[in-house]
């Protein structure tokens, strides 16, 4: 099944890498991933779909928050959440269906962002599903070219970020460099 | 207090501090700051002749001592050659510190000479990593890798450091904090859960201990000794903990799993409560998982969350320190009154009786085979004879496979850090390489290196090393002619079809030795054994003693792969009669 996770994770060369390569290191299908900067410039929330064994869903929490980079890993499918996503349409269509087309996309809440003679360019957000309906029916309509965001999530509860407090290092330093 | 001084000397003087006294590695191109250095600095830098073996050294030090191993390689090959020994040591959860040398930043990237992608390569080798490009996170780094490697579930840290950082000038401002504020390290353990731990263990009838490597991780044998005291538990110690529970303990029955003893694999079978401690229910210990266990509740205690429930959902988990957790729970032991526990003790008493009975029984039934031959040496003699020489105190590194196993079934291990093998990863050649870092973290301990002849011959180049610092190891060869292991599967279960396995060519083991300027001997009789051992061991320097031994004998018992652990094949089969014609 699927599994919503949500990470916060430091913004640090690599993290995204280790992120990533534990999903496919532990034999986890990425279904999509998404990433970008939170308020704090120095951290990254990152919204990963995994197509996972229901059994195995504690563990891949668990790994993930194993990750030194990574301060929270969240499953949403447990918690109550949003999930969205955005995708960019572009169709092409005869100009007798033109009207046909922008009925279906006002329907599905879309918005025109682009028009030629050839056709539109539509975005839509929306639960994953919904947009994958979306697609289905404008393909009916013409030639289309799809981009989709992946899903991005938030829980609707907050959960307090717990960090880890500094430990003092262990030695002496040297007062002079040590040699023979 | 701030000193102007190189990244190389800083990284030096950040070793120091965290008490590295020995390290192991081999030089090369980026990293020639830091040798220069190492010229005339404190910190014996041991030059090996393969950086795996620097990894593999390193792990010997650390496992023979619990304190931090050290290896250090340059970029490119030298990086790519370390990888190896940083996953055996993530397998077998073993401190360990590399250093690696990075071309200079400006050249990341651009397939430099001797680049590699060291930091890429090795996230997935590592509990964690670090590339270094500035001179101000240099110290930073350094000891943040030591502390991740050494706390926790133990494991390898890499930094991977740039020679511009290397070269570069600055002010060492020495590091007085940590901060690693999504590192989390669970020690105590949860109380509620310890209670009910206690609970489980004073209603059990048929209670075992299930130890592995994280009681000598931990560093909590006194304590597991003492619960056993408190609670009259048989113990098994997987192949990592062996030496956790002293071998010669009453309580002690042996290693369960593939290669097992009969009564540690029918007493996990027949447990009614598995009290797993510092182990993570590895395939070669539970068979078909389905199967394995099948009366017993589990109470699981590790310091990683991510074990408890991986592969066994656990009746009562604890994640926490065993050391802290077993403390704990001796403490609450003693305070409940064994008569606490609701039901009827008398029936439970006689129950507990009868399961000793019966374990005993099982012992007698089906002991590790030790017979000799008149002829030929038998692997097994060799190591009765190891045992006997080294009466339970002496180290002994193996690499992977039947000699690894006969070693683990035969040879007693009276403490922790005894018995230093590559467990998770089964690796070939770390026998010898291990035994460097041992013996020189303990010099003053008898070292045997047992290898098969295969895994040997992955490690002769260490021959230098070992006769360059004068080790007094004592390297034994068990060699059967054959990649051993590998013939007995081929044997078992691919109709004796022996592909690529026989090892027909092995070099003279006086003249070996010889041309590294030590002693050597090739044996191959029953009664010329114990003597040459005796001379081994009597040796004041190394010495490297090929003992060709019985070459189709196989190791059991042996749970075939996707049985039961219950389900052991305990003997050679039965000839089959072939028809004539």
């Amino acid at each position: 099944m699927q599994q919503v996770i949500s990470l916060i994770l430091e913004n640090k060369p690599g993290a995204l890498m280790r992120v990533t390569g534990l999903l496919s290191q532990r034999g986890y299908n990425i279904e999509s991933l998404t990433v970008a900067r939170t308020l704090d410039p120095e951290l990254s929330r990152m919204t990963i779909v995994v197509d996972v064994d229901s059994l195995q869903r504690a563990q891949v929490i668990k790994q993930m928050n194993k990750l030194i980079n990574v301060l929270q890993a969240n499953d949403l499918s447990e918690v109550p959440a949003v999930v969205r996503e955005l995708v960019l349409l572009r169709i092409r269509t005869t100009q007798e269906s033109r009207t046909a087309v922008l009925k279906e996309a006002e329907i599905f809440g879309g918005r025109v962002v682009d028009s030629s003679s050839e056709g539109f360019a539509i975005e839509v957000t929306g639960a994953p599903e919904k947009l994958g309906e979306f697609v289905d029916v404008m393909s009916a309509y013409g030639e289309v070219d799809v981009t989709r965001s992946g899903a991005l999530a938030i829980a609707l509860d907050s959960k307090k970020l717990r960090l880890q407090p500094p430990v003092p290092t262990v030695g002496q330093p040297h007062a002079q460099p040590a040699q023979k | 207090m701030s000193t102007l001084m190189s990244g190389a000397r800083m990284l030096a003087e950040c070793l120091a501090r965290e008490g590295v006294d020995c390290m192991f590695g081999y030089p090369g191109g980026v990293t020639l700051p830091f040798y220069d250095v190492l010229y005339d600095h404190q910190i014996r830098h041991i030059l090996v002749r393969h950086e795996e073996n620097a990894a593999f050294a390193a792990e010997g030090y650390a496992r023979a001592t619990g304190k931090v191993g050290v290896c250090c390689a340059t970029s490119g090959p030298g990086a790519t050659n370390l990888t190896t020994g940083l996953v055996d040591a993530m397998m077998d959860s073993i401190p360990i510190v590399a250093i690696t040398g990075q071309v200079t930043s400006k050249l990341i990237g651009s397939d430099a000479f001797q680049e590699a992608d060291t930091f890429g390569i090795t996230r997935p080798c590592t509990k964690h990593n670090y590339l270094v490009k500035r001179l101000e996170d240099l110290p930073q780094a350094i000891h943040e890798a030591f502390y991740v490697a050494s706390t926790g579930r133990p494991g390898p840290v890499l930094v991977d450091i740039t020679k511009d950082v290397l070269q570069a000038q600055g002010h060492y401002v020495p590091v007085t904090s940590i901060h690693l504020p999504g590192y989390k390290v669970f020690t105590e353990g949860h109380t509620g859960q310890i209670r009910r731990a206690a609970q489980l263990i004073q209603e059990s009838e048929r209670p075992l201990v299930y130890a592995g490597g994280g009681i000598i991780a931990a560093d909590a044998s006194e304590e597991l000794r003492e619960f056993v005291r408190l609670t009259d538990t048989p113990v098994v110690n997987t192949l990592m903990g062996l030496g956790s529970m002293p071998t010669e303990h009453p309580n002690f029955i042996s290693m369960p799993g593939m290669h097992g003893s009969y009564a540690a694999n029918m007493a996990m079978t027949g447990a009614d409560l598995l009290i797993a401690l510092g182990v993570r229910f590895d395939d070669r210990v539970t068979g078909r998982l389905a199967a394995f266990a099948p009366h017993a509740k589990i109470i699981h205690v590790d310091i990683d969350p991510a074990e408890v429930g991986k592969n066994r959902n656990p009746d009562v988990p604890i994640v926490g320190d065993v050391k802290r957790v077993l403390s704990k729970l001796n403490k609450i032991l003693v305070e409940t009154p064994a008569e606490a526990p609701p039901g009827n003790n008398e029936t439970r008493a006689a129950a507990r009786r009868g399961w000793w009975h019966q374990i005993r029984e099982w012992k007698a039934a089906h002991p590790y085979d030790t017979s000799t031959s008149e002829s030929e040496i038998k692997p097994q003699h060799l190591m009765a004879e190891i045992d006997r020489l080294s009466g339970g105190q002496a180290i002994v590194t193996s690499d992977v496979g039947q000699h690894q196993m006969w070693a683990a079934q035969l040879i007693r291990f009276n403490e922790p850090r005894l018995w230093i093998n590559s467990g998770g990863l089964g690796s070939m050649g770390f026998g010898l390489p291990s035994a460097i870092g041992a013996q020189m973290a303990r010099p003053e301990k008898l070292v045997f290196s047992i290898s098969g002849d295969g895994g040997f011959q992955m490690a002769i180049p260490e021959l230098a090393t070992v006769a360059n610092q004068g080790l007094p190891i004592k390297i034994i060869v068990m060699n059967n002619g054959y990649l051993g292991m590998v013939r007995q599967w081929q044997t078992l279960f691919y109709n004796d079809r022996l592909s690529s396995v026989e090892l027909s060519c092995f070099p003279d083991a006086e003249k070996l030795a010889g041309a590294y300027g030590f002693k050597g001997r090739t044996i191959s009789k029953p009664w010329e054994l114990a003597a040459a051992l005796k001379e081994a061991v009597d040796e004041p320097g190394p010495y490297l003693l090929n003992v060709k031994v019985t070459p189709f004998e196989c190791v059991y018992p042996m749970v075939p792969a996707g049985s039961a652990i219950n389900e052991m094949v305990l003997g050679p089969p039965q000839p089959v009669a072939v028809p004539a014609d």
